[in-house]
């Protein structure tokens, strides 16, 4: 108290500290933090990019390097990568920005007319007005439409539907109901590993339990329902179980789950009386032949009433990923099945305090879902757009599994769909040992040594889990072909000289 | 179900908001109705009430998303430079990419540099961050402060009147949102007399950590005097408090008396140790002012005096927000750098915003001559913000007629106005206010025309309600 008083007289800081007294406190320290904030990490975004973009910063300065640029194989970002966007959706956003545009013959007739709807649905015809907090209608509506004919016909509605900034957006305010209770009924949260490291940094935050669940190396990294009901049975012990969270197609892994698999889980699901939570970003990139995408609202009501019921469900798109790659807008929605009529109401609160998703992504959100039609002035060349840039990372999907399994040492699982290949690396023991003494997991110290000796920045299978003693990286297949080549050999020989460094 | 989402309190308005989306629908059905449209002012959405967006900042923007309209002749060349500019801040040239998580690098630049120009103050880059919309920055700085294991709660000490998300955060992250008024009778002035008060209550039930204050205000319009900031400042200090300033409505002051000093200058002023130890987060956005850009989501927050060991965790914290749209980062970047005396679009930008200037100032000065005429309703000055937030002196008859009705009394007011006239605005009781009292709020940022024609409605409204009520 006397550090206070002397402040309050305006004693110098200096005579503070001479008379011992403690200078006011911070509000804000380690103790006083939220604690569960320091349990959260982002492997995607962590100390290995910031090392690439210090590299970068290095390059630029014109000091000398084993590289001439840095390949940030990292992050699942298209455009970055240099992927063209899809001109339709350009278009249209444009003339919703600046609608003087409209006057413009240089634009297609589609185009205005989707951009004159959308201006239509929103405040005083601009783009800059607030939406409902639940998303525009039209483009609801037009979600609802979209996943009613992608599953056969299985009826949507558009109430079900909320937009939000992202598919991250979606899936944290879900966990946020989800997450209650205290000790040993504490929520746990199943999830996959290896995971996308947004739902570990999640649960983190909200102080909620992971419950690991391990997707099947050997088996293409499939689910098992053996390994599902194994972890679960651990965790009731230490916590109250209460959702199950799925990437289809995987991240980081590209499995596509058969549909065999998603009514195995959505049975599971059932029986255990488990939420689930459905990331179906990447529903367009499916690349391997016999894969098919499925979607769980699909499925599950193909199941009958028995299931389509009662199993809750909640289900994200996004406008990141699949041939779009517009993970700048932030557009995204969640579909919510069977969800009860009081958490209903809540969940409408809770999104209406963030006020409303980004309405560009809306917007194309709505696009995304309503693409033109054929006999449309703007399908043949939307189409050609889509279908190359999906063919193309087929190729690459195919390309990056052979080369990588042409390297001693390196195994990499068929790439049926996403955009990542998660290749097992073998380590060799005074490698694991070296990485020990740094103080870092094996495959973080690996891909730093690969980042410093080829600038390829690629992200440690520690970041996103994994088998214990097993190692693995994550990397995106996005890179031009040209580039993806050079970086695919450039691993090869780092990896064979690493090897050799180390045996 | 988690219990904090639970406890966010019940959102009365639900049902006038769907009432309002319907009567609009029905008009646009061509049913018949004693008034041809509804004149929506209940949010402080400009573009929302029939502001127009400002040219350049739109035509910037079609050209980021369509780069094809830099090889065309009819953008101005400073848009196209400015574009191209802008293009080559971005991954891959593409405003389709993610960007650094706390914004594109060369942006939060230019937000520090007109934060230093603002204040006379140097600002830092590394103490900025951009998110979507400004209650999204304070959202993560409320979940560094509270915790939802805290035992006791903590508590945040916020405005009554004030805007219902910062209490709904708050009490979703498990604090508590403790009340302290607003002085109506004094314009709405934040007295210290008062914070005193409300501090030692909130003692009672919480242990409070942090101040929110919003300046100018939301609903009330105040803006506060030197004087009382400093008091503010004091009070914060003494009592060993977090303090949140959300200053997003800085660029709409109308009362020739009254200037928006940031709270960061007005520390500075203070001097040290104040000024090197205080700690403060301040926000601002691309939504409000000049630029009325709400569905963009452009929105930052400055952090001000953190504990250093703290920040890498704000730092992962603000990660998890994978990275603000870049179309709001755009507008960000559009606010702060404006077109320059010379600039192609210059003329046209100055054009525009005098005119909006002032039809806000005309807007704030009818609202003010028009309702403080009529009996049964007065309004205290509107000395900058988005809204005027007019008292209610409502009958007992009135009263007991919505009591009846099962609703707040300025929430039946309201719900009868738009029956009525069409004109969508909102009760008191969503901000809170003194019991016994009540008020609408609405958004004065609308074209001339329109302000008249609602205060033509209301007017006409009030005196009949008044009469039948009486």
């Amino acid at each position: 108290m006397s550090g206070l008083s002397a402040t309050r007289c305006g004693l110098p800081k200096e005579s503070v500290a001479e008379n011992g007294a403690p200078p006011r406190g911070k509000v804000l320290t380690i103790d006083t933090m939220n604690p569960t904030v320091k349990m959260v990490e982002y492997a995607v975004r962590g100390p290995i990019v910031q090392r690439a973009v210090e590299l970068e910063k290095e390059l630029s300065e014109g000091r000398k390097k084993p590289f001439q640029e840095v390949i940030k194989a990292n992050i699942g970002d298209a455009h970055a990568m240099g992927q063209q966007p899809i001109t339709f959706f350009r278009q249209v956003l444009a003339l919703c920005s600046y609608p003087e545009l409209l006057n413009d013959s240089t634009f297609p007739e589609d185009a205005k007319s989707r951009a004159r709807r959308i201006l239509q649905s929103c405040g005083g015809n601009s783009m800059g007005s607030y939406s409902a907090s639940q998303g525009i209608d039209s483009v609801r509506q037009d979600v609802a439409r979209y996943v009613q004919q992608r599953d056969g016909g299985v009826y949507c509605d558009p109430d079900n539907i909320y937009l939000t900034t992202g598919a991250s957006d979606g899936i944290v305010t879900m966990l946020k109901l989800l997450v209650c209770g205290e000790g040993a009924s504490r929520t746990g949260v199943m999830i996959s590993i290896p995971q996308y490291p947004l739902y570990s940094a999640a649960l983190a935050e909200l102080g909620a339990v992971q419950i690991n669940y391990y997707l099947n190396e050997e088996a293409c990294w499939s689910m098992d329902i053996g390994e599902l009901q194994r972890a679960l049975d651990e965790a009731r012990g230490h916590c109250n179980p209460r959702a199950l969270c799925i990437i289809n197609p995987g991240n980081p892994t590209g499995q596509v789950q058969n549909r065999k698999c998603i009514e195995d889980v959505i049975r599971f699901a059932a029986k255990e009386r488990l939420f689930l939570m459905a990331d179906e970003v990447y529903q367009d990139n499916v690349y391997a032949d016999g894969c098919e995408f499925h979607s769980f609202k699909k499925v599950l009501f193909e199941m009958g009433p028995e299931y389509s019921n009662t199993v809750e469900l909640a289900s994200f798109h996004s406008t990141s990923k699949c041939y779009m790659g517009e993970c700048g807008f932030r557009g995204g929605y969640m579909e919510i099945i069977n969800m009860d009529d009081e958490v209903k109401a809540q969940l409408t609160k809770l999104v209406s305090v963030r006020l409303c998703p980004p309405v560009p992504g809306q917007a194309l959100m709505g696009l995304v879902v309503n693409p033109p039609q054929p006999g449309e002035p703007s399908h043949e060349n939307f189409m050609k757009e889509r279908t190359a840039t999906l063919s193309a990372l087929a190729d690459k999907a195919r390309l990056t599994e052979e080369v990588l399994n042409t390297v001693p040492g390196i195994s990499c699982n068929p790439v049926q769909g996403a955009m990542y290949s998660f290749p097992r690396i073998s380590i060799p023991e005074k490698a694991v040992k070296e990485a020990a003494g740094q103080g870092q997991q094996p495959d973080m110290f690996y891909c730093m040594r690969l980042l410093e000796e080829t600038g390829i920045c690629l992200v440690p299978g520690s970041g996103f889990g994994q088998k214990d003693g097993t190692y693995h990286f994550r990397m995106t297949i996005l890179p031009p072909a040209d580039k993806l080549k050079i970086l695919l050999s450039k691993v090869k020989e780092f990896h064979q000289r690493f090897t050799k460094q180390y045996s | 179900m988690s219990s904090h989402v639970r406890t966010v309190r019940p959102n009365q308005m639900v049902a006038l908001m769907e009432r309002a989306a319907h009567i609009k629908k029905m008009l646009e059905q061509g049913e018949k109705k004693p008034y041809k449209d509804v004149i929506d002012v209940c949010w402080g959405d400009p573009h929302g009430a029939g502001m127009k967006p400002l040219t350049f900042v739109r035509q910037v923007l079609a050209a980021c998303i369509y780069p094809q309209l830099l090889d065309g002749g009819n953008l101005p060349m400073d848009v196209k430079r400015r574009a191209q500019k802008l293009l080559r801040w971005c991954d891959g040239g593409s405003v389709g990419s993610y960007t650094n998580t706390g914004g594109i690098l060369e942006i939060v630049e230019n937000l520090a540099q007109f934060i230093s120009q603002r204040d006379g103050v140097p600002a830092h880059p590394e103490n900025i961050w951009i998110h979507p919309g400004s209650q999204t920055s304070l959202t993560s700085i409320l979940t560094l402060l509270l915790s939802s294991e805290a035992t006791p709660k903590r508590g945040v000490l916020v405005p009554v009147p004030g805007h219902s998300t910062v209490p709904l955060s708050v009490a979703a992250l498990g604090g508590v949102a403790a009340p302290y008024f607003l002085d109506e009778e004094r314009g709405w002035e934040l007295r210290a007399d008062e914070l005193r008060r409300a501090l030692a209550s909130a003692r009672g039930v919480c242990r409070p950590v942090a101040l929110y204050v919003i300046n100018p205000g939301n609903p009330t319009g105040h803006v506060q005097s030197r004087k009382s900031m400093e008091e503010v400042i004091r009070f914060v200090a003494e009592n060993n408090l977090f303090l949140l300033a959300d200053e997003v409505y800085q660029g709409s002051v109308y009362d020739a008396n009254s200037e928006f000093v940031s709270y960061k200058k007005r520390l500075y002023e203070l001097g040290p140790p104040l000024a090197h130890t205080l700690e403060l987060a301040s926000f601002h956005s691309a939504s409000k002012g000049l630029l009325g850009e709400c569905g963009l989501r452009g929105g930052y927050v400055e952090l001000l005096n953190m504990d250093p060991v703290v920040m890498p965790y704000v730092e992962r914290l603000f990660h998890l927000i994978p990275s603000p749209p870049v179309t709001g980062q755009i507008a960000l970047e559009l606010m702060v750098e404006p077109p320059q005396p010379g600039d192609p679009s210059y003329p046209l930008y100055m054009h525009e915003t005098e005119h909006t200037r002032r039809t806000l100032v005309d807007n704030v000065k009818r609202v003010l001559q028009v309702l403080n005429r009529l009996p049964a309703i007065s309004c205290q000055p509107v000395r900058g913000g988005a809204f005027a937030f007019p008292r209610l002196h409502l009958t007992t008859k009135a009263i007991r007629k919505a009591k009846d009705a099962g609703m707040q009394p300025d929430m039946f007011y309201c719900t009868k106005l738009l029956e009525d006239t069409g004109v969508f605005v909102s009760p008191g009781c969503e901000y809170g206010q003194k019991e016994g009292t009540y008020h609408i709020r609405f958004c004065i940022m609308t074209p001339t025309d329109t302000m008249e024609e609602l205060l033509r409605r209301l007017s006409a409204f009030h005196l009949k309600f008044m009469k039948d009520l009486s």
